[in-house]
């Protein structure tokens, strides 16, 4: 009887903890909506110059964008009809393509999508591979990884993306240097580079994260107790390291799964890569606001459902995060 | 793409206790690069901006031109030590704007409490939502290329990874015994706080702007590379890797990989050593405990 009542509470503040992570990245992307939404209102002068980039059009072409953009209307109502139109999936028409935000964007994704992908399982396979393999030999192995891991976080990706594109593509011709290739073989083989160059920073990173989480669980007595019962060394490592190191591990590559996104913009443009990552920067540098604000909504979009799955997943890889979140 | 990782944090306190010989290499690479952008003008043995198409993309080692030229034939060399200035200036800016938002909202936060710091921290759980080079990229699609906007957004960005962190130490710090003993005796709310805190907070505060003065110069650089950052005539070295886009292509890549190890060797000096000042906070303070 009491352990139910108990059992129940407990349900309860779990839910009111699930409710209040969600809440919250739901108020986080509404907040950052309104920034994305705001910036176009900041711009000196008229937005609508500005985006037409000085071209020359009638007095009913810049009424129509001036409409388009709920120019003509106050901030909040401007607001709520692009926000229930994005809400749509719609962002508007570009002004430089003439053609829907969305669709510009849904084409780009057959890029960036599997280059975005390509490049996680790159960083986390090798990142968690260094990782577990320097924190269990520990010794000169682990300084060479814990080395190799502080110079690859530091290599900006436009770093690594030039260095790699001299060597692998100019330098042995071994790798294509731009276009992105059709059909999947030829796909994968010209994104190879792309996605190296854009995993060097999360493989820094995870490797050096990985590391000293699964250090410290080796060195935790649990490990000892198992190793002692004669438990194999695989087994110990695989049940009693790995298991527990996860969780942690996991916010980070939730982390860095979103950075990839926004890690598209330098790599697509060294790589000559038509992705939604070059297409950011060209519509950056031609005001093309509708795009802009269409990627960078999605953008804070994936960063935060990201983040909320990973932090909602959290209790069931590691039932104890859910005891200490659901007291607080 | 700038991660807090409180992991590496730890990590770093624990392995700071031999003070590891990068440290003092670190620093002296810095310091080497800053007297050379400071002294271009004196030092560089050529104008940055003197083409001669004649000279153009000399390999390294040339005489008159040790690191060779670009593809306008300008010395890499001028131009690398030219580029410093704006490389490091630009994220200095941001991470003195950023560390003056952060310790302001992080000490309310932690002196205030209440709705205050319900309010500002959450403002800053929003803010870190919001990847730093988008809202960069963002203002520069209000503003037009050039880097005070770009600045001042990044310093923005930033400031939740200073401000986090001075106001959990100033919480700390807030509970001990001589902060009350200064209030017993009288002293205003705010002159303890600026007098008496924030002293306390400072070295934390300096690891941590450390750190984002590495992420910052990489922002700046990669928006410099897009073309969205510094305009020509000046120069970064961001906007010279960019520049030497179509000589890489052409097998000649020198004059972009100069400029990109001067970017990663700075960026890897100033990570070790702001993690090495964060290691000695984190070992002086396990000591005082």
């Amino acid at each position: 009887m009491k352990r139910t009542r108990a059992d129940r509470a407990g349900k309860r503040a779990f839910a009111g903890w699930i409710g209040k992570r969600v809440l919250g990245g739901i108020l986080t992307v509404l907040l950052a909506s309104v920034l994305i939404y705001g910036a176009l209102r900041l711009v000196p002068g008229d937005p609508v110059l500005a985006m037409t980039g000085g071209r020359r059009l009638t007095p009913d072409q810049i009424e129509a964008l001036r409409h388009r953009h709920g120019l003509d209307r106050g901030f909040v109502q401007g607001y709520l009809a692009w926000i229930g139109d994005a809400l749509r999936l719609d962002f508007g028409m570009s002004t430089n393509y003439q053609t829907s935000v969305t669709s510009l964007i849904t084409n780009r994704l057959g890029v960036s999508g599997p280059l975005i992908l390509y490049s996680a399982v790159l960083a986390v396979v090798s990142g968690l591979a260094v990782a577990l393999v320097s924190a269990v030999k520990g010794g000169l192995v682990n300084r060479a990884a814990g080395m190799a891991a502080a110079v690859t976080t530091a290599t900006p990706t436009f770093v690594s993306a030039i260095g790699l594109l001299a060597l692998f593509s100019v330098g042995l011709g071994w790798f294509p240097a731009t276009g992105a290739g059709t059909g999947l073989a030829d796909r994968l083989w010209h994104l190879t580079l792309p996605a190296v160059a854009m995993a060097i920073v999360a493989f820094g990173v995870l490797a050096r994260v990985g590391n000293a989480a699964f250090a410290e669980e080796l060195r935790r007595e649990h490990v000892e107790v198992a190793r002692s019962r004669g438990v194999g060394a695989a087994a110990v490592i695989r049940r009693h390291v790995v298991r527990n190191a996860l969780a942690p591990m996991l916010t980070i590559v939730g982390l860095l799964f979103a950075s990839l996104f926004v890690g598209t913009a330098v790599v697509e443009t060294a790589f000559g890569l038509d992705g939604v990552g070059s297409l950011l920067v060209s519509s950056v540098s031609r005001r093309d606001f509708p795009v802009v604000q269409g990627i960078a909504l999605i953008a804070v979009l994936l960063f935060v459902v990201v983040n909320t799955l990973v932090d909602l997943a959290m209790p069931f890889i590691d039932p104890r995060v859910a005891l200490g979140g659901a007291g607080r | 793409m700038t991660l807090t990782i409180p992991a590496l944090r730890a990590r770093s306190a624990r392995r700071g206790r031999r003070r590891p010989l990068i440290v003092p290499f670190a620093a002296g690479f810095l310091l080497l690069v800053a007297v050379a952008g400071l002294l271009a003008p004196v030092l560089a043995p050529h104008s940055p901006d003197a083409t001669s198409l004649l000279d153009s993309l000399l390999p390294p080692g040339t005489e008159g031109h040790w690191l060779g030229t670009d593809s306008t034939g300008r010395d890499v060399l001028s131009r690398v030590m030219y580029g410093a200035r704006l490389s490091l200036l630009a994220p200095l800016g941001v991470v003195l704007l950023s560390g003056v938002l952060g310790i302001a909202l992080g000490l309310l936060a932690a002196r205030a409490g209440g709705w205050a710091d319900a309010v500002v921290s959450r403002g800053m759980d929003i803010v870190f939502a919001f990847p730093s080079l988008l809202l960069a990229m963002l203002v520069v699609a209000v503003s037009g290329p050039g880097l005070t906007a770009p600045i001042c957004a990044l310093a923005v960005s930033y400031t939740p990874f200073v401000g986090r962190v001075v106001r959990s130490v100033a919480i700390q710090e807030g509970a001990r015994p001589y902060m009350e003993s200064y209030r017993v005796m009288g002293f205003g709310e705010l002159w303890v706080t600026l007098r008496h805190l924030l002293p306390n907070v400072m070295p934390v505060l300096i690891a941590q702007s450390t750190l984002a003065f590495g992420y910052a110069l990489v922002d700046l650089a990669a928006l410099s590379y897009l073309g969205l950052g510094v305009r020509p005539p000046d120069a970064d070295w961001g906007s010279m890797i960019s520049q030497a886009r179509s000589a890489i292509l052409q097998g000649e890549p020198w004059s972009g990989l100069l400029p990109g190890l001067a970017v990663l060797l700075t960026v890897v000096s100033v990570n070790v050593l702001g993690e090495h000042l964060g290691g000695s906070i984190g070992r002086k303070q396990s000591e005082g405990a």
